[in-house]
């Protein structure tokens, strides 16, 4: 049983050069999203119950949809998640994506995401697991440089 | 920020910390009990080991009730590979796929 849990758990995390407003910003920011996470424009008001809806570059098509489950800026965001960009994870249950930012010493936070509840999404969960790594390399690198990732 | 690298680097070089990741890799979440099954080594050498691990931030811990879970942490090895691989073995590694592609096929 606790393995189960366990499996359907993804766990990523990093430090930024960047305070944790910064990186607050990045996370809930169109303007910042559309250059490290495949384009696409985050919308929300982030209030807790409200959407969470990621559109693809041109706004024609709906990404990501969810719901914000807690919102403390600048230090913790949960919002469930449906991978709608693909047909077989679309139909899969929601999951929750949980962003954790803690002030660490020398100018530098901690951004731990959590990707977990993919008990009811395997195909999400197969989809998402090198996706994280590649978003946030390029939001640490946004972050520390000014510039998105090359390539 | 100390270079994380030199944490990353040293943590990867020893073989019973990279069999550690590789047993995360396969099923990930697993407990300290779990992972000290599959070692002949004492729960204080595993539980080093972790640490290091941890330190490098290769390995994340979560707790779920009274149960401490470890967790694979890719992002290191994925920062270290946008910083040495892509830069300097990108062409290099494509004329070695390219000759291998050749031989096999006039072999």
């Amino acid at each position: 049983m606790t393995t189960m849990t366990a499996q359907t758990t993804q766990v990523y995390s990093l430090f930024i050069r960047a305070t944790p407003e910064q990186i607050w910003e990045a996370i809930t920011k169109p303007e910042f999203t559309a250059k490290y996470f495949y384009g696409s424009h985050v919308d929300s008001t982030f209030a807790p119950g409200s959407p969470f809806n990621s559109w693809s570059p041109d706004h024609s098509q709906l990404w990501v949809d969810g719901v914000i489950e807690e919102a403390e800026p600048p230090t913790k965001l949960s919002h469930t998640w449906r991978a709608l960009y693909d047909e077989e994870a679309a139909a899969e249950e929601f999951s929750r994506v949980t962003w954790e930012i803690e002030p660490a010493d020398g100018g530098v936070s901690k951004l731990t995401v959590v990707h977990d509840r993919l008990e009811g999404a395997p195909k999400t969960a197969a989809s998402v697991a090198g996706g994280w790594m590649y978003i946030l390399s390029g939001l640490k690198t946004l972050l520390e440089t000014g510039e998105p990732l090359a390539g | 920020m100390t270079d994380d690298g030199d944490l990353v680097f040293r943590a990867l070089a020893d073989p019973t910390r990279r069999y550690l990741l590789d047993r995360l890799f396969e099923r990930d979440g697993r407990t300290l009990t779990e992972l000290e099954s599959e070692l002949e080594m004492t729960r204080f050498g595993v539980m080093k080991h972790l640490r290091v691990l941890e330190d490098a931030g290769l390995v994340v811990t979560r707790r779920s009730g009274r149960e401490k879970h470890h967790y694979l942490n890719p992002v290191p090895i994925r920062l270290i590979h946008d910083r040495w691989i892509d830069k300097y073995t990108e062409r290099r590694v494509s004329t070695l796929a390219e000759l291998k592609t050749e031989l096999e096929e006039s072999a």
